[in-house]
């Protein structure tokens, strides 16, 4: 049993190990980092039942979300033994993607949450507890997201050309409860998949990257629920809703590290705003600041005077210094720019509110600028197949080091040695005791008696499938950002991404539509107002909008979630009380942008390791030196991660020893042209 | 350490890389003495085509190579059918495809792909268009590609309509793009011929070219390629032209000089192809010789009145750019030139306070603006003549650099230069031949070798210049009427024997101060 999963996933990753290490990314790069994780998790699983994992490890990373698996990677590049646990069937904590079909198990999976009172035993590891050790236990239960709203608007008939299903009873948007329970069937499968990402290579083969997206669907044929459904797993859908800085720290650390060869990226065609109900583009380049129609040439002076002055104005204190103490807005008002390019400014270009101080906004706005250019026309980049592929890459180069990965697995506790009050040791969910001299952990396993604050703050999100772009223009697949200024002053500003399908987060015909803000209120009642504003809302489901043209012009939604995600980015090592070798990662924060989480990475990395590089670039495969000597060795087997992961795999080596040169020779052969 | 992958060390990766380079040369120049000997034997093969391909493929610059290739090619075009002859071809532009993402500025290259292109039976034009949309798209200024891309549309015979919004969108994407902007000028005036000026624009379609410059140095006044396209613009709504009149009159075929003469004046109706013009002829002193040594005045067409307005409007816009951005050279200088074509007398003052901005601001450039200042200020002093018809020429303490249109001030008796800073006086001096009394005190003079056979030169006066050798001062020699002379303040007074020898060179002066 073992050794057939084991030839099954063998070839890929040792495809994939020469591939890493090649100068060119192929296409089909991206596929192996799929089934190269997902090996690694079939690996390990199965290891489990069979026999325990290595009882010592340099350090234990518990959740997958962005900040962990960067440290996982650093750790891992540096020659550390990383053990790298989820308690979650997927990758990426928060920042997963889900396809439409694992997002409505991951709903149910909440509400069924909501109901069970957890118990638990601790009488397992009581046992495992020397003298002189203390025990800190960990949270089993993630209480991260709340307020999860679901409200279907697509039509529920069925589709002519499907008659599987007997046609639903219920005209009324329907909330999550039922549609978790029509979609049974899909969920168990998704669960069954491990992972989110280990979809089928012929699936991900069938849309091109490249190509133009498929033509859209003719605008007569609704969309409806089944449809959404039967395509759910061209749907890529983030919880946490990010763009790429193209010079934020997280390009420049996927760039440093190698680690984008991974992934793919996509870059925002278009920088909207939303101003009296009207969504229209923001002119922030030159190139569109030049074209704009909306600006007088006098304005265009004016902005490109401003945004000029911005790109270094640490060289000009005496233009602002008076206004250090004032709100950006005086200061952009002062600046003589009118009311139309004070608002582009605040909300769409620097993005902060009417209280952000001068030079935080000059320096947001510095930040903007900076990126323009460096890919295209806007600052921003996002990952084709969404934002839950970040972490799963540099899960990826982790593994490729050695690192090692079983999801549905989670710590109990951490042992403490009284005498250094330091952990010495974590016990899993299956009772193992693994020692260990670092632990990192994401914010949501910490039980609120480790927390010295419980402030933080909230994000609320919306994410919808319309039929329409908020703005079509000449080609329909851009992705666009969004901001929208407050509708009233108190309210919190939002930002909104829309996502084509090219950029393979959505079928084709719809686009996904992520909106993101700071919470006042329910997720719900924070965004419902903007969504009502932006998009045609239909009371009943697979209604035809209304006859009014001005109706008919706004995208009409066909499905929402709403939902509240914890932002713990605020606290920081004082505001827990562990020993001095945990580190805790804050979940993802509300901001545009993932600076914040990549620091984070980066301070623990040199917590743990002061004398390392961070993410220092993988090596060209030319200059590695193979073990047993100089010229070329057959094939693969050059990486040390190969070896890591054969040592291993020793015991299943020993079983069929005869079979195992030979297959390693025909990897060698056949990996050249699978590579095509 | 465990788990670290070990690397070569630099010294290591050097020497490879060192082997590898001298391994790719020694082949590289085999197989060029392969190719070269077999050229000297004349022979025109597949073989050819083979070698030369390798050693093109990793070096797309070398001519000779290409050259053979088009041997072998016409040579083997002679023996094979139509069909095989066009496949011949196509793979020959696949291969050039290939060599253009090695040099995308390669001479050779683009060339060979035109030639091929002329030896097609049937050229996808199409094909080779959007060939140069990619190329310009990664690099907007491939002047090769735009070449190239010239030739495409001529053949392909795309509509200037298309070509235009071709250019719109290079424009849109980046501004700062000489090429689309020149472009952009040669379709203009095809896109509405106008029959009797070619060269023109209509004015529907030029007040939105105003628009589209205006966009771009409002958006980055710092960026001269709208800025020469707007120049460009400004141009074509006017005329300013001023013709350089003695030597172009002579010229003039038999006829096109229709002369009445009367007891002063010559009127000429001057009819060039397209344009017709007036000018006064000033006769000249009949007597002493029979040219026309007359002339002149400069045909300066006056401004339409709606074409002022146009112009009066974009002054106002530069002006208003100008009160944003003070100090922007370009916008400086497009207002002094517009403010030269509505009315260089009225906005004399202004524009020399603008030449003056301009000269602290750009000061790399200073002493063009001077030369610029001291050229209009001469064509106003001409103007005003003009006005007056007098015959006395006065600039004097005007910083005057440099001298130009003389050849408009052949009716001068009278020059006064006096206080500027003039370095020479140039050889057209010598067109004033009319001239009886020059002063120009207070330059810095060095050379006199426009004084030059001025028949009716009387007085010179030079105090206070730069003129040290006493062989400086020969071309006064063949003044033979000058008779009074001032050279004081000058080194050249402290030349040994300055008194006598001047007597020597030039007999006829009786009154010299030295």
């Amino acid at each position: 049993m073992f050794l057939l999963y084991f030839k099954t996933w063998r070839i890929p990753v040792l495809k994939i190990c020469c591939v890493h290490f090649g100068y060119c990314v192929f296409k089909c790069v991206y596929f192996s980092v799929r089934h190269d994780i997902a090996c690694h998790v079939t690996v390990c699983s199965f290891k489990m039942a069979a026999e325990d994992l290595p009882s010592q490890f340099d350090v234990v990373i518990l959740g997958t979300g962005l900040t962990e698996s960067v440290i996982a990677a650093a750790c891992s590049r540096v020659g550390q033994s990383v053990l790298h646990l989820d308690r979650r069937n997927y990758y990426a904590g928060n920042w997963a993607s889900f396809t439409f079909n694992g997002l409505l198990s991951w709903i149910e999976e909440y509400k069924n949450q909501q109901k069970v009172q957890i118990t638990e035993s601790e009488q397992v590891w009581r046992s495992l507890i020397d003298e002189g050790e203390d025990v800190v236990p960990l949270s089993s239960v993630d209480s991260s997201i709340s307020n999860l709203e679901v409200f279907c608007y697509a039509s529920e008939e069925e589709e002519k050309e499907e008659e599987t299903k007997a046609p639903l009873t219920s005209c009324q948007p329907v909330n999550a409860e039922t549609v978790s329970e029509e979609t049974t069937g899909d969920s168990t499968e998704a669960q069954d998949t491990v992972t989110e990402p280990s979809q089928s290579q012929e699936e991900k083969d069938s849309q091109p990257i490249s190509s133009p997206a498929d033509p859209p669907v003719e605008v007569e044929k609704k969309i409806t629920y089944q449809k959404l459904v039967k395509e759910g797993r061209r749907f890529n859908i983030d919880l946490v809703s990010k763009l790429m800085y193209s010079r934020g720290a997280l390009v420049d650390l996927l760039i440093k590290s190698n680690v984008s060869r991974y992934a793919e990226f996509k870059n925002i065609g278009h920088i909207l705003t939303c101003r009296n109900g009207k969504v229209e583009q923001v002119p922030c380049s030159r190139a569109d600041v030049f074209a704009s129609k909306q600006l007088t040439v006098v304005e265009k002076r004016m902005l490109m005077k401003f945004l000029t002055f911005c790109l270094d104005f640490e060289q000009h204190p005496e233009e602002y210094q008076d206004y250090t103490e004032k709100p950006f807005r005086e200061f952009l008002k002062n600046k003589k720019l009118t009311e139309n390019l004070q608002d582009f400014v605040l909300h769409s270009i620097a993005m902060v509110t009417q209280q952000t101080l001068t030079e935080e906004g000059l320096k947001a706005t510095q930040h903007f600028l900076r990126c323009l250019g460096r890919y295209g026309n806007t600052p921003f980049l996002f990952p084709l197949y969404g934002l839950g592929e970040i972490p799963q890459c540099f899960c990826r180069m982790c593994a490729v080091f050695g690192g090692i990965y079983c999801l549905r697995h989670s710590v109990q506790c951490l042992v403490v040695d009284k005498a250094s009050n330091k952990v010495k040791a974590v016990i899993d969910t299956r009772g193992q005791k693994i020692s260990c001299s670092h632990f990192v952990v994401e914010d949501s396993y910490i039980r609120d008696e480790q927390r010295q604050s419980t402030a933080y703050r909230q994000i609320s999100r919306a994410v919808l499938i319309t039929d329409r772009s908020v703005l079509p223009s000449e080609s329909d697949q851009q992705i666009s950002l969004v901001t929208i200024p407050p509708l009233e002053s108190s309210a919190p500003a939002v930002r909104m991404v829309e996502l084509c399908s090219s950029s393979m987060t959505c079928m084709p015909g719809t686009y996904l539509v992520h909106l993101t803000c700071s919470s006042s209120g329910t997720a719900q009642e924070d965004l419902a107002p903007v969504v009502s504003e932006l998009f045609h809302v239909s009371t009943i489901p697979g209604e035809e909008p209304s006859e009014g043209a001005e109706e008919r012009s706004k995208p009409a939604v066909l499905w929402v979630m709403y939902f509240n995600m914890r932002d713990t980015s605020a606290l920081d090592s004082s505001s827990y009380s562990l020993p001095s070798n945990v580190h805790v990662c804050t979940g993802p924060d509300g901001s545009l942008g993932s600076d914040c989480s990549i620091k984070l990475a980066e301070s623990v990395f040199h917590h743990i390791l002061p004398d390392e590089e961070f993410c220092p670039p993988a090596p060209n495969p030319e200059d590695i030196i193979y073990d047993g000597d100089g010229p070329q060795a057959e094939g693969p087997g050059f990486d040390e991660s190969v070896n890591t992961e054969a040592e291993e795999e020793g015991a299943a080596h020993e079983k069929n020893p005869s079979t195992e040169p030979a297959e390693m020779d025909s990897v060698a052969d056949t990996t050249p042209s699978s590579e095509e | 350490m465990h788990g670290r992958v070990k690397v070569k060390s630099t010294a290591q990766q050097e020497e490879e890389k060192r082997k590898e380079r001298e391994k790719k040369l020694k082949a590289f120049v085999s197989a060029r003495d392969a190719v070269l000997r077999k050229r000297s034997a004349g022979e025109h093969d597949e073989e050819a085509l083979q070698l030369t391909q390798q050693l093109l493929s990793s070096n797309p610059d070398f001519a000779t190579l290409w050259n053979y290739r088009r041997e072998v090619l016409l040579q083997l075009e002679t023996s094979r059918e139509k069909d095989e002859v066009q496949k011949l071809y196509e793979s020959e532009l696949h291969f050039i495809e290939a060599c253009l993402k090695v040099n995308p500025k390669s001479y050779g290259c683009w060339h060979h792909r035109s030639w091929v292109n002329t030896r097609l039976p049937q050229p996808d034009w199409t094909r080779e268009l959007g060939l140069c949309d990619r190329c310009l798209s990664l690099d907007e200024r491939n002047f090769h590609c735009w070449d190239y891309r010239r030739v495409v549309v001529k053949e392909s015979g795309v509509s200037v309509e298309q070509e235009l919004q071709f250019t719109d969108r290079l424009i849109g994407s980046n501004f700062s793009n000489y090429s689309s902007w020149h472009y952009r000028s040669t379709l203009l005036p095809q896109l509405h011929p106008q029959p009797i000026h070619s060269h023109r624009v209509c004015e529907e379609q030029l007040l939105k070219e105003y628009e589209l410059a205006h966009n771009a140095f409002f958006t980055d006044p710092n960026d001269q390629s709208a800025w020469f396209y707007y120049r460009w613009l400004l141009g074509r709504g006017v005329c300013v032209c001023i013709f350089n009149c003695l030597c172009q009159l002579c010229d003039l075929p038999p006829g096109s000089v229709s002369d009445i003469s009367n007891e002063h004046n010559l009127t000429v109706h001057w009819t060039e192809k397209y344009t017709h013009r007036d000018c006064a002829l000033y006769t000249g002193e009949h007597r002493e010789r029979r040219s026309v040594a007359c002339v002149c005045v400069c045909g300066r067409s006056e401004l339409s009145v709606e074409k002022s307005s146009v112009l009066q409007a974009e002054l106002q816009s530069c002006n208003q750019l100008l009160e944003l951005e003070p100090q922007n050279k370009w916008c400086l200088l497009t207002i002094i030139l517009l403010m030269r074509a509505l009315d260089p007398l009225g906005h004399e003052k202004e524009t020399l306070a603008h030449f003056q901005t301009l000269k602290e601001v750009d000061p790399m450039r200073s002493s063009y603006y001077s030369d610029l200042c001291s050229k209009f200020l001469i064509e106003n002093t001409i103007l005003k003549m003009e006005y007056a018809e007098v015959r006395v020429f006065s600039l004097s303490n005007k910083n005057l650099t440099t001298l130009c249109h003389l050849d408009q001030l052949l009716l001068v008796t009278h020059i006064n230069l006096s206080s500027n800073q003039l370095l020479r006086l140039p050889p057209q001096f010598a067109m004033l031949q009319c001239l009886e009394v020059l002063e120009a005190d207070d330059n810095a003079i060095e050379s006199l070798e426009g004084l030059y056979h001025l028949p009716k030169l009387e007085e010179v006066s030079l105090r206070n210049n730069q003129i040290c050798k006493l062989s400086d001062l020969e071309s006064l020699a063949s003044c033979t009427k000058l008779t009074r002379l001032d050279l004081r303040g000058n080194p050249v007074h402290k030349t040994a024997n300055i008194d006598s020898e001047l007597s020597q060179l030039l007999p006829l002066v009786t009154a010299l101060s030295l």
